[in-house]
């Protein structure tokens, strides 16, 4: 395992944040402004992606910005979990940049410009956090991707998007500020540095009462990653524009939560030591209650960005769970659910959008027959489903199958009951959706039969999507690679 | 009550320091308050320049003589009073007078913009122009 | 070079001497008071800088007036910490006049000559204060400081008068307790210099004099920095002053008091008197946290945009007291590093207070209504500020909210820390509360069409500029605060507790 030094990582994360400038400057033509979106997309990809061979081969690049506080430094580190995570980001955003050309111009959105370069932002944050190489860097790009979200979920302007933006920034800022932060100083005080090491770097410093407190304020510190109780904001944030929901909630901003658990778990505590302690248990219950909860709280929701918002928060705890069965199986489904389920969630979230520029729908009660106008849109949708319940032959599929095998390895049944249940609720809220919407006499049908889809950019990128989560079925690489080698690295090495 | 007599420059000075605060914050009249400001600061002189006096002492300015008499002449520094107060106090009245001319300034200001100098009166207008 | 051996003394000497010559070309032409002020105070800037470059090279400075050994003559002693205050102060002052030349024309039109002399010498006296290493000479500064600030406050309109008279009263209780408690470690120690009085105090530490007098001396310091319960002539002095002085007053009078105290405690009664011989840890840390929830709850009442930035002033003031008295390395790093951070966002919070009544005319919080499109710059920089103030890295608030918890931790504080933590939600409610008001605009019609044009109507440069320079200051500082830290606070904080 070599270490290499290396300033991609840093450039990746500058990108974006570089191209707010000229987003900016050619505002008025919004032709010329999207070219820069895609190009800083495009080349953040391209960094991205030029990493992982050498990810791959078991190497780990490093680069230090700049030292800010005694023993405390702003530095990246590319190692396979942060890759499978800025992979699946960085694709993404050229898609829903795509897709937001379709959606903001189909219904001629005011202040693009500002939506473009919060966008960007946002973005940069993201692949901050997946590059970071310790808590402090982390918790840095942690807060400025709520930051940058708030515009963009408070697009509207109106009353509904105040008040949405107060919880979601009441939610997300006061648990990082007052859990989080808290916690990382007493771990910095008693461990003297925040680097995410290989078996962590707690081992022995506390009693268990206090690593107990001290985990539970990790875990509920990080509310993006939707854990209930702190998972209100996510129905919130469906205020703003659906590519914002797609990407950020489907994608970032809440994978940004639960790579975060996932990296507290496994570089600050260690899989040993909670193991020793019996903490992954108590987690696992935790998780277990939102999965459940979630699932049923979506079967009663009409809204269909509410009902996929409660999906994602159950599916969120998913990964979680993952995290804390703490057995190398169950750490691998939670890892490579991270990209299994963007892919198939984004696809969703695009559908309902497409669906609102279409025809102006909001509710699942008044999308009967829609089938017969938007086949194409409602097959993704379909595949999207089948992805999220986890079901062959879509990339869910396998990140379940690993779940699934990890509960057996950890020896807990109750998971096991948990995750095939919940997998029957998420049927039973995606799948009379997708029948309604083709299976229906021609007078229940709301909608005539013609053909009528939205605008091929909204149409495309929810297409692409969807094939690709049906790919990631077959060819689960390099998500799966990335997700071996990083489960190797933490559990053995 | 040896205690009390002995000294008494300090009961002075504390009654002085009491009467200047009372003033300051209970009274009502603008005035007063600066009155009792300025017993205040001045208590607070008194208690320097009484921890300079010595029994016997005299002012602290050596007797007239030519510079090469002076040099032989020895300085009992015992009965000269200590200078070092005194200086000290010299600045410390001329910040007290500037406080006060300040003081005054500001009052006359009140003055003439709400036509009483009594607190509560201002107060009123105060609220009243809420 | 002769400045540079100078530049202990010059930094007093060069906006005193301005005051005069203020004066009196005022009385010839009103349009040189700006410009002498400028430079003067531009040349200060380069004196503390140049002062604290010399400390960092070779140690603390010690500088005789007229070349009088101590502790007979007055004795300026420069170390780490008064450097980085001095310069503070400096700079701070700097962009304060350079604000101050648009809002004074507006706001005090008659009254030029006179503010911007009574501006240089409250400068002078902060300095003077911050400089000195005589406990004689800090009460004339600070007498000096606190006049021209009382007069200064009384400038502004409608209640500045009544809140000035109540700070001169309470301000000369203040400086009296001061002068009072020199006057106890004179009597029982013949000597009026700073460092002489270390070496004799260990001996008398068991005595009730040096008892009293410290907490006088204490006690007349927290009244000059306003700390809670002592705080009351704070809001009203402060709101109703004219702009361009809440801009330097704000910022640095209350800060400097700290500094005081943290320079009374440490370099005159030593840290193993004050926080192992007396037993008042404790008890200061509570009252700190009382300063800094009632300073946050009261920000949190007000509609006066000024008002609720000097509770604000309140609870950070607590954030200071506290961290000092927390009696750790942290705490005390903390506190040093925050009367820096924390006089750079006053500053830019009352830049932005004052650019807003210069524009609008108005100081209530709905009067920032959708000034997110008409002054976008001003925005921006107002956003950093208040990121600093939430304490979201890499701004410099963070950091020292960092190592005041980290101090709090260290000495088993935990309520200090909780404390900081509401401290830091509230001021995320406050600060959010403004940008909503700015951001969010009332009945907009956005689904059909684009909004309705809004001109820019951005704050004139030389008001915009220093808001803009403090806010990257904060960010940039922010990210060298282990550099400041390590490099110059470190050697202020008493070896026993690093």
């Amino acid at each position: 395992m070599e270490t290499i030094i290396s300033i991609k990582p840093l450039l990746a994360v500058l990108v974006s944040l570089v191209a707010v400038g000229p987003i900016v400057a050619s505002g008025s033509r919004p032709n010329m402004r999207e070219a820069w979106t895609f190009l800083a997309g495009i080349i953040k990809f391209g960094l991205v992606v030029s990493m992982v061979p050498l990810v791959l081969r078991g190497n780990v690049l490093e680069y230090t910005l700049v030292e800010v506080l005694p023993g405390l430094a702003i530095q990246f580190r590319v190692d396979p979990m942060g890759m499978l995570f800025a992979l699946v980001s960085s694709s993404l955003w050229i898609v829903t940049s795509a897709y937001s050309i379709g959606y903001m111009r189909g219904l001629d959105e005011h202040s693009q410009t500002r939506y473009f370069s919060f966008f960007a932002v946002a973005l940069s944050a993201t692949i901050g956090v997946a590059f970071s190489a310790n808590l402090f860097t982390m918790y840095l790009f942690y807060e400025m991707l709520s930051l940058a979200t708030y515009p963009l979920v408070t697009h509207h302007q109106d009353d509904e998007a105040r008040f949405s933006g107060r919880k979601y920034l009441g939610f997300i800022l006061g648990t990082s500020i007052g859990f989080v932060l808290p916690a990382m100083l007493m771990t910095y005080f008693a461990a003297g540095t925040l680097d995410f090491a290989h078996q962590g770097i707690m081992t022995g410093l506390f009693s268990k009462s206090t690593m107990t407190v001290l985990l539970l304020m990790f875990v509920f510190g990080f509310a993006k990653a939707g854990i209930m109780p702190f998972h209100a904001w996510l129905p919130a944030a469906m205020v703003a524009p659906t590519p914002v929901s797609a990407l950020l909630h489907a994608v970032a901003v809440v994978k940004v939560g639960v790579f975060s658990i996932f990296r507290v778990l496994t570089g600050i505590f260690g899989t040993n030591l909670l193991l020793s302690l019996n903490l992954g248990t108590l987690l696992c219950y935790i998780a277990a209650f939102t999965i459940l909860t979630a699932s049923l709280i979506a079967l009663s929701q009409d809204g269909l960005k509410r009902r996929l918002a409660f999906s994602t928060i159950g599916q969120l705890s998913y990964i979680v769970l993952g995290a804390s069965l703490l057995s190398p199986k169950a750490l691998t489904g939670g890892l490579v659910h991270i990209a299994m389920h963007a892919f198939g969630k984004i696809t969703l979230f695009m559908c309902a959008g497409a669906i609102f520029v279409a025809t102006g729908k909001k509710y699942i009660s008044e999308m009967v027959g829609i089938g017969k106008r938007m086949p194409v849109t409602m097959t993704a949708f379909l595949v999207g489903s089948l992805s999220v319940i986890g079901l062959p032959p879509t990339g869910g599929f396998i990140s379940k199958w690993f779940l699934v095998l990890g509960t057996l390895e950890a020896d807990q049944i109750v998971m096991l009951v948990v995750l095939l249940g919940s997998s029957l609720l998420n049927a039973a809220y995606f799948l009379p959706i997708v029948y309604r919407a083709f299976f229906c006499t021609p007078e229940e049908s709301m909608f005539e039969a013609k053909v009528q889809e939205a605008p091929p950019w909204c149409v495309v990128p929810l297409v692409v999507t969807a094939i690709c989560s049906i790919g990631l079925f077959f060819y689960p690489q390099p998500f799966f690679d990335l997700a071996s080698l990083a489960v190797q690295i933490i559990v053995g090495g | 009550m040896e205690y009390l007599v002995s000294h008494y420059n300090y009961w002075v000075y504390i009654l002085l320091m009491m009467v200047g605060l009372y003033a300051m914050l209970a009274k009502n009249n603008l005035i007063k308050k600066v009155i009792g400001m300025s017993i205040f600061q001045t208590a607070i002189i008194v208690f320097y320049v009484s921890t300079g006096a010595k029994r016997e002492a005299s002012i602290p300015i050596i007797a007239h003589g030519h510079g090469h008499d002076a040099a032989h002449t020895v300085i009992e520094a015992a009965h000269y009073a200590n200078p070092l107060p005194h200086v000290l106090m010299l600045t410390a009245i001329v910040v007290s007078v500037g406080t006060l001319g300040v003081a005054l300034a500001i009052c006359l200001g009140i003055y003439r913009r709400y036509k009483t100098l009594e607190e509560d009166e201002i107060q009123e207008q105060l609220h009243d122009s809420l | 070079m002769i400045l540079y051996e100078q530049s202990p003394a010059l930094l007093v000497v060069i906006p005193l001497l301005s005051a005069f010559a203020i004066n009196i070309f005022g009385l010839y032409n009103r349009r040189l008071c700006f410009p002498i002020a400028f430079l003067a105070l531009a040349a200060t800037l380069g004196a503390a800088t140049m002062t604290l470059a010399r400390v960092l090279q070779a140690g603390p400075i010690s500088y005789r007036l007229g070349g009088w050994p101590p502790p007979f003559g007055i004795e300026y002693v420069i170390d780490h910490l008064n450097g980085l205050v001095l310069v503070t102060i400096a700079f701070v002052s700097f962009l304060a006049v350079i604000f101050a030349k648009l809002s004074v024309e507006k706001e005090l039109p008659d009254k030029i000559p006179q503010f911007y002399t009574l501006f240089v010498l409250l400068v002078t006296g902060l300095l003077g204060m911050t400089a000195t290493g005589d406990a004689f000479n800090l009460y004339v500064l600070l007498e000096i400081a606190a006049l021209t600030g009382y007069a200064l406050i009384a400038l502004g309109d409608n209640r500045a008068l009544v809140a000035s008279f109540n700070y001169v009263i309470l301000g000369t209780i203040g400086a009296s307790f001061y002068l009072l408690g020199v006057g106890h470690l004179y009597i029982m120690t013949g000597s009026l210099n700073m460092g002489d009085l270390l070496t004799i105090l260990p001996g008398l530490y068991a005595t009730r004099a040096i008892f009293v007098a410290f907490l006088l001396v204490l006690c007349g310091v927290w009244l000059k920095m306003a700390f809670f319960p002592l705080h009351t002539w704070l809001p009203n002095a402060y709101t109703y002053a004219p702009s361009a002085v809440g801009c330097l007053v704000a910022p640095l009078v209350t800060k400097v008091s700290v500094y005081i105290m943290i320079r009374v405690m440490l370099s005159v009664f030593s840290s193993h008197y004050v926080f192992e011989v007396l037993a008042l840890t404790g008890p200061i840390v509570w009252l700190a946290v009382a300063a800094i929830i009632f300073g946050s709850i009261q920000a949190l009442a007000q509609d006066n945009l000024k008002k609720m930035l000097t509770y604000l002033i309140v609870a950070e003031v607590g954030y200071m007291v506290g961290g000092v008295w927390l009696a750790t390395g942290y705490g005390i790093s903390g506190a040093i590093l925050h009367i820096v951070n924390d006089a750079l966002m006053t500053f830019c919070l009352f830049v932005f207070a004052g650019i807003v009544t210069y524009k609008t005319g108005g100081h209530m919080l709905s009067d920032l209504q959708g000034l997110y499109r008409k002054m976008p710059v001003t925005m921006t920089g107002f956003t950093v500020v208040a990121l600093s103030m939430i304490g979201v890295p890499p701004t410099a608030g963070f950091f020292s909210k960092w190592y005041l918890i980290l101090g709090a931790i260290e000495a088993g504080s935990y309520h200090f820390m909780v404390a900081l933590l509401v401290s830091s939600l509230v001021n995320a409610i406050l600060f959010f509360r403004i940008i909503e008001i700015t951001f969010f605009e009332p009945k907009m019609d956005h689904h059909t069409g684009h909004a309705p044009e809004i001109t820019i109507n951005e704050a004139p440069f030389s008001m915009l500029m220093p808001l803009l320079v403090v806010a990257l200051g904060l960010i940039i500082i922010g990210i060298y605060s282990g550099t400041i830290v390590t490099n110059i606070i470190q050697h202020s904080v008493p070896g026993g507790l690093l």
